[in-house]
């Protein structure tokens, strides 16, 4: 793909194809109890080990909303730009499955929490907004296990109950790599928010992904197909290509798309239909006779708008002003909001570009070898910065940071310390540098007389001479400078 | 000792209070009683041994200042009760024992009371003469063969028989007030949300309200402080402070506005009720009550709506119970899905299903807003109605029902008929409104017969001294005698 500018189609026999894509992601909201009962939701409890007589649907039992979960999808709201209903309704959506104790999940259908706003994703090719059509709450339904036993299916019901956050964009999206800068983003959102952690591993982000094609030039939309349920953004973007390929190849053939729900298989990597528009399912959703419609005041969201942290999108500007980040950079170091303390802690102690380069280079390198969190990094950004002072300085070269970088790996030592106690402080004064000098000159007349002959590549041998006879430590600017200096003379 | 059944709640805890009678004894009167009256079928569980023990533990530690003191109790099968079988009157939960205790049951037993047994009624409710239990009809005490009204038909015909001193029921859309009527007892259905519907079996949660059915509105009053409350736990239970019915009761009605409305004089009701309710007119007008003409203009429309509301709420409340988790499943069927049939085909009765039917197909895509959405808006006409009307009066006088109680299998057939027997009643549900059910007479066949005081929200005060200062001067007798043991 051309980094430059946009151009995901795919080929199909006599025309391009654009695919569009919309999708509706599944969050996870971050909160100690369940949507409407008290129960924990710690993830991997034993089984069936967080379930209350309300997630289990006993008779007679009632769902009490949880407050704090009404909070969290507000906050999401507006980290999504995005208009706040201070009346909503919650629905019952009903269907028989045996994780869904009550025949019913509680959702919200015509009247969301939240209703459209945007999300702004940087792209190789410029920033692009895609469209948020809404975000709603609803319950999670348990887990059916198929595969302890060979005549039985196990029911965990743990999950059952737990706040998720369905957020719903526009079919704004026109590529896998628009997705995966989609997901990333709204992610990036929730966890500086605190609303939802993102671990896709633990299910706490899926998405259902709706495919379509058309001609590049058509305005009108193709027939969309919904695949379910994906729950990482490599296998979305596999699903995405494969599902494209195949509604472009049913065109070429003069064959009709139906409009169905599919599954996508990830060992084979392609989709399965799993049913179609006529066997949808009818929900039959109604408003919760149990509950009341939601109504809150404005000041409530006032209240949660003050509280806000600064967010990803705000805090790459400051970034770029205050510390003269280019754009790409900046974009990285705000894609956490722990990368984005770490950085500034670091910097407001060193050279801010300097230390960019070192966390996104050998930090990030290290923490990623070690697959640790930076929260978890055995380099503080304390100490990072003094690494980055002492390079500033002229007091350790960079390749001498790259060995004291490796120590402080190891001990978590203060690198001033390791500098001192290893005497690793570079050579940096000029009579010794000239007296050094000269003897290699001395040593190397041959060279010497080459070099002035035109043999500049020789340069780099007295260089390395310098830093064998040094230990590395001469600092290699001044080296240059007095290189040139004695060789012309 | 057997006359001490006969008499009315409030006379018996005075007894208690003042030391004439002990809880083991009394408790020891109606299990006789009780153990004697099978005939009746108005119990499906009881719980002697519990009942025993718990008298027992009254009178060694009394507390007579609770509303109950030491008096047992038998409540409708439709309250949870920890560590007691909850049917509902189906097969569905015919093993059911919860471990948790409904809050209105919970609230009468920190007042004293002490549960004797669970009472028979209509499958989940369902039902208008307790005929679509899966235990079996319950029969009313005042004449063999007649049914006692429904769905709290365990329960009126246990109160009429005096096996219970005392009783609550739930009302959807008169299941107290109508078998209240059939048994000459007293039944109230309080405002929307007075009462906690937290623990109650659901039939249709925007209508379900559990109220108190007794001897005496004195009763009633009691047993509805006992059971009235804010509970957290029921998101549409009603914020406000307790209470005290009993103590506030009085029979001075002077100068109150009761609105008489035209809309309730239907066609082809028997001449009788319509005497009956004149002779309600006279009592409340010698007693200083203006009478004032209403109209209440959707009225015809209530049956109907009610008849899709509840059907729809019905529909969703009874999926979990899909044999899953707890109640029956049948052993037959090679997957989920025929497990699923196999469960709600044995395990709901033929009312049950019919409600199901007719909930799914009202709420399906394509005639949702046809019929819920529509019947949603004729809702809010009805609940206007009221509104526009208690500007002008203080309450408002209506039969409880269009007959008097039928024979058993008279209308079994005949859903139709069945329902129309709410066509009083169903209206104050869809509007959330508290009502009462007083006796007021007897048929030419000896059967008794209610009048309904319908209050504004939470004004069960109001509708109570109405009642009180009624009951005073109807002398009305319910001579039920002993035929069944």
């Amino acid at each position: 793909m051309n980094k430059d500018k946009f151009d995901y189609f795919i080929k199909g026999e006599k025309n391009q194809y654009e695919v569009i894509i919309g999708l509706e992601v599944h969050a996870q909201v971050s909160s100690n109890s369940k949507l409407f009962s008290g129960s924990a939701t710690k993830f991997g409890a034993e089984p069936n080990s967080q379930v209350s007589l309300i997630d289990s649907a006993f008779p007679g039992m009632l769902p009490v909303i949880n407050k704090e979960c009404i909070n969290q999808a507000i906050r999401t709201g507006l980290g999504l730009n995005a208009k706040i209903n201070n009346y909503s309704v919650f629905d019952r959506k009903n269907y028989f499955y045996a994780d869904l104790p009550q025949g019913y999940q509680i959702s919200q259908y015509k009247n969301p929490i939240v209703g459209e706003g945007k999300v702004l994703l940087d792209m190789p090719y410029g920033s692009k907004e895609i469209g948020i059509e809404r975000l709603h709450l609803e319950q999670d339904a348990g887990k059916s296990i198929h595969d302890i036993d060979p005549s039985n299916t196990f029911v965990d019901l743990n999950r059952s109950g737990i706040a998720l956050m369905e957020i719903v964009s526009k079919p704004d999206l026109r590529s896998p790599e628009e997705v995966n800068a989609y997901i990333k983003k709204l992610r990036t959102i929730m966890r500086y928010l605190g609303t939802c952690d993102g671990n896709m591993q633990e299910g706490s982000l899926r998405a259902d992904v709706n495919v379509s094609v058309r001609k590049v030039g058509d305005k009108k939309y193709g027939t969309r197909c919904e695949i379910k349920n994906v729950n990482s953004i490599k296998f979305m973007q596999m699903a995405i290509e494969y599902e494209a390929r195949r509604q472009v190849e049913l065109i070429d053939k003069g064959k009709e798309i139906s409009q169905e729900t599919r599954l996508f298989d990830v060992k084979k990597n392609e989709t399965r239909s799993m049913r179609s528009k006529e066997d949808a399912h009818d929900y039959r959703y109604f408003p919760d006779p149990d509950l009341l419609p939601l109504n809150f005041d404005k000041k409530l969201v006032e209240d949660l708008k003050k509280s806000l942290p600064e967010l990803p999108d705000k805090k790459k500007e400051r970034f770029i002003k205050d510390y003269g980040l280019n754009s790409y950079e900046a974009n990285v170091l705000v894609s956490e909001k722990e990368i984005s303390d770490y950085y500034e802690e670091a910097a407001k102690a060193s050279d801010q570009k300097l230390a960019a380069t070192w966390m996104m280079g050998d930090l990030f390198a290290m923490l990623n070898d070690k697959g640790l969190d930076i929260s978890k990094s055995p380099i503080s950004a304390k100490n990072l910065a003094e690494l980055v002072q002492s390079i500033k300085s002229g007091e350790i070269s960079g390749r001498i940071a790259k060995e004291v970088f490796e120590i402080m790996i190891v001990s978590g030592e203060n690198p001033r310390k390791i500098i001192d106690t290893k005497g690793m402080k570079q050579q940096s004064d000029p009579k010794e540098l000239e007296k050094m000098i000269n003897e290699i000159i001395n040593k190397n007349k041959d060279k010497v007389t080459q070099y002035k002959a035109g043999k500049e590549k020789l340069f780099g041998f007295f260089v390395g001479q310098v830093m064998k006879i040094s230990g590395g430590k001469a600092n290699p600017q001044l080296v240059n400078e007095i290189l040139k200096k004695l060789l012309k003379g | 000792m057997s006359e001490l059944t006969k008499k009315n709640l409030s006379e018996i805890i005075d007894l208690i209070k003042n030391k004439d009678i002990k809880s083991e004894e009394l408790t020891q009167l109606y299990i006789n009683k009780i153990t004697k009256s099978k005939k009746l079928n108005a119990y499906i569980t009881t719980c002697f041994d519990h009942a025993t023990q718990e008298s027992k533990k009254f009178d060694k530690n009394p507390n007579f200042n609770s509303l109950l003191p030491g008096i047992p109790l038998a409540v409708k099968d439709l309250f949870c009760t920890d560590g007691f079988k909850t049917t509902a009157g189906s097969k569905m939960l015919e093993n059911f024992i919860p471990n948790y205790e409904s809050t209105v049951t919970e609230n009468i037993w920190k007042e004293g009371a002490i549960l004797l047994g669970k009472l028979n009624c209509d499958e989940y409710a369902m039902g208008s003469s307790n005929e679509t239990s899966y235990f079996g009809n319950v029969i009313n005490p005042i004449a063999e063969n007649t049914v006692p009204g429904g769905s709290s038909g365990g329960s009126a015909s246990a109160l009429a028989a005096e096996l219970t001193p005392a009783t609550i029921g739930t009302d959807t859309g008169g299941s107290i007030r109508q078998p209240a009527s059939f048994t000459g007892t007293v039944g109230l259905k309080p405002t929307y949300g007075l009462c906690s519907r937290w623990g109650i079996v659901a039939f249709a949660s925007s209508l379900d309200q559990a109220g108190p059915m007794t001897k005496s509105v004195k009763d009633c009053s009691i047993m509805l402080e006992a059971m009235a409350g804010f509970d957290k736990k029921d998101s549409t239970s009603i914020e406000k402070k307790k209470e005290n019915y009993s103590k506030n009761l009085k029979t001075n009605i002077k100068g109150l506005k009761i609105g008489i409305p035209k809309e309730y004089r239907v066609e082809n009701m028997p001449k009788e009720i319509d005497e009956l309710w004149n002779k309600g007119k006279n009592i409340l007008k010698d007693l200083g009550a203006n009478l004032i003409d209403i109209s209440l203009p959707h009225t015809k429309y209530a049956l109907p709506t009610y008849y899709i509301v509840a059907p729809a709420e019905a529909s969703s409340n009874l999926a979990r119970y899909d044999g899953v988790k707890y109640g029956f499943r049948s052993s037959k069927g090679k997957d989920l899905i025929e497990m699923y049939e196999n469960t709600r085909s044995e395990g709901f009765g033929d009312e049950v299903k019919r409600r199901i039917l007719i909930g799914t197909y009202v709420l399906s895509s394509g005639y949702y807003d046809a019929y819920y959405l529509k019947a949603q808006k004729v809702r809010q006409l009805i609940k206007k109605d009221f509104d526009q009307n208690f500007g002008k009066v203080d309450a408002i006088l209506t039969p409880s029902t269009p007959s008097s109680a039928f024979k058993i299998g008279e209308k079994a057939n005949d859903p139709i008929s069945m329902y129309l027997n709410d066509i009083f009643t169903v209206p104050v549900n869809l509007a959330g409104l508290p009502a009462i059910s007083v006796p007021a007479g007897l048929d030419k066949k000896g059967y008794p017969l209610g009048l309904q005081l319908i209050g504004k929200t939470l004004d069960e005060q109001r509708i109570l001294n109405i009642a009180f200062a009624f009951e005073k001067n109807c002398d009305f007798k319910n001579e039920v005698e002993n035929w069944w043991s």
